[in-house]
């Protein structure tokens, strides 16, 4: 199954990926990215792959 | 298989050939692009890589191993000149001639010029190039003087200052930035400027610009003149559709689609990115917006239609930016500028500003949202504007949220 990371250091609070996959990603008070899954069926892949690529710092991955 | 040709080659060019291949498209994609430059990614440019902090290697939005194991073609420095909608054809500035099924136009915007010619010393900041050499000025020393105390304008002086330079941002409008938060709240935007020790000349209009790099003079309408080394004119963008005028699609401040991104009457045209005027289903009008994230967004519906076309989305994003100004990050979902009431939850004052202002009409319901130092506040608006929450209940819901640890 494809495995979601983030880079906690990297993530600005911008949100994005929030509003494309709220099923997976949400913030924390600091206004960090908390991943709610570490994987996703394969039939998930292109939503999530979205919702990574709409991070203005590129700090989301979804890899094999 | 069929070809789709995607011209322009930054964010919303670059997201809608991955996301042809995320939608699972499998026919050829070919990315056109004017600069030779590989895409590059333009928010940092008034930002992390103007200050020096970021390095072209951080800003690429798709390298050349990208693009092949996207099994993308890249055609860059290659400027499309004329699009040929009957007979499916671009025409490119070197002579050559792409064949298309499904055409993308992705050619954004370009910066408003100056209208002060001068030989040397004033900047606009749109490409990587612009940034490149106001970056190489700013080494210098000598007062900076931004005309246009907007979005890019204001990044720019914090940037500047931030290097040292003495800053002065001069703005025909009384406060800049309430065109788009409102008056009262774009008071706020004004007093961070001075906080950072940054003189504003805003209600004063640039009459010329007069010398040359290290020796220049911006005189202003009140007759008072700065004396400035570097001047940056940060005064807005147009979108590049020349290049369309005699293509028969509609231009009229970029290129009017329905609402799934395709262009009026040519359905085998989609127009992403700063450059499309899209009709918006949600609030029943046309618009042309110039926001990182509409690009991606659109790029991302219209991949999805051109690989799916008999499973059209529509376009219809709640409005959201970000800017990074001095040690604000402010973050603005929805519609202020079109609301007549708001409230401010926490603070927009001194050092430790944390605040989300929010925004209501008669109506009762919230229209947007701007916050500072304070994401989750955002995140929290972001969903209850999509959701078509009512105010109070959005004010509650905000004032709710814990304190940040950084805050205490
Ligand atoms: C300095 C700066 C800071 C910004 N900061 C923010 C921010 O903090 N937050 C935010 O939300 N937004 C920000 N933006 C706005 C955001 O970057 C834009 O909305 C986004 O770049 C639009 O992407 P686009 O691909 O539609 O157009 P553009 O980025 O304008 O790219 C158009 C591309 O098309 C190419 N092109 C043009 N004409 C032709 C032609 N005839 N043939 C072939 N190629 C052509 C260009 O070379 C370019 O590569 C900022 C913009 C700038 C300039």
């Amino acid at each position: 199954m494809p495995r979601i990371t983030a880079d906690h250091e990297a993530c600005q609070g911008y949100g994005n990926c929030i509003t494309g996959a709220p099923d997976v990603y949400d913030i924390d008070d600091d206004g960090v990215v908390v991943l709610l899954k570490d994987e996703i069926p394969e039939s998930d892949r292109a939503r999530v792959e979205e919702a990574a690529r709409s991070c203005p710092v590129s700090a989301l991955a979804v890899e094999d | 298989m069929p070809t789709v040709v995607v011209v322009g080659s930054s964010v919303a060019g670059v997201r809608t050939v991955q996301a042809l291949r995320s939608a699972g498209f499998a026919g050829r994609v070919v990315l056109v692009g004017e600069e030779s430059e590989l895409p590059y990614d333009k928010p940092p440019l008034s930002k992390q890589f103007l200050a020096g902090a970021w390095d072209t290697a951080k800003i690429r939005l798709l390298t050349a191993e990208q693009a092949t194991e996207l099994d993308v073609e890249l055609r860059l420095g290659a400027a499309a000149e004329r699009l040929d909608v009957a007979g499916k054809q671009l025409h490119l500035a070197d002579g050559s001639v792409l064949d298309w099924d499904v055409v993308v136009l992705a050619t954004g915007a370009a910066a408003r010029p100056s209208p002060w010619p001068v030989g040397s010393g004033v900047h606009v900041v749109r490409t990587l190039a612009d940034a490149r050499a106001l970056r190489a000025d700013l080494a210098d020393e000598g007062p900076v003087v931004v005309v246009g105390g907007g979005f890019i304008g204001a990044e720019v002086a914090a940037t500047a200052h931030a290097l040292g330079r003495d800053v002065t941002v001069v703005d025909p409008l009384p406060t800049p930035i309430g065109r788009v938060v409102g008056d009262e709240v774009g008071g706020h935007f004004t007093a961070l400027h001075a906080r950072h020790g940054v003189g504003t000349r805003f209600g004063t209009g640039v009459e010329s610009v007069t010398g040359g790099a290290g020796d220049l003079t911006v005189t202003l309408t009140d007759g008072t003149s700065l004396p400035a080394a570097t001047v940056v004119v940060g005064i807005g963008a147009t979108p590049n559709d020349g290049w369309l005028a005699a293509s028969g699609l509609l231009v009229e401040n970029g290129v009017t689609c329905d609402e799934h991104c395709r262009a009026v009457d040519s359905p085998d045209v989609y127009v992403v990115g700063d450059l499309a005027r899209w009709y918006h289903p949600g609030h029943e009008e046309h618009l042309r917006v110039e926001h990182w994230t509409n690009a991606v967004d659109s790029a991302v519906v219209a991949a999805h239609n051109i690989a799916h076309p008999d499973d059209l989305r529509a376009h219809a994003p709640v409005e959201y930016v970000w800017s990074d100004q001095y040690d604000w990050r402010i973050q603005i979902v929805g519609r202020p500028a079109r609301a007549t009431r708001h409230e401010l939850v926490g603070t927009l004052d001194g050092d430790t500003a944390r605040g989300a202002v929010l925004y209501t009409d008669d109506e009762g319901s919230l229209r947007g949202a701007v916050t500072v130092n304070w994401p989750k506040a955002l995140v929290t608006c972001r969903r209850l504007v999509s959701a078509g929450a009512g105010f109070a209940d959005a004010v509650a819901q905000v004032t709710a949220l814990p304190p940040a640890k950084a805050a205490a």
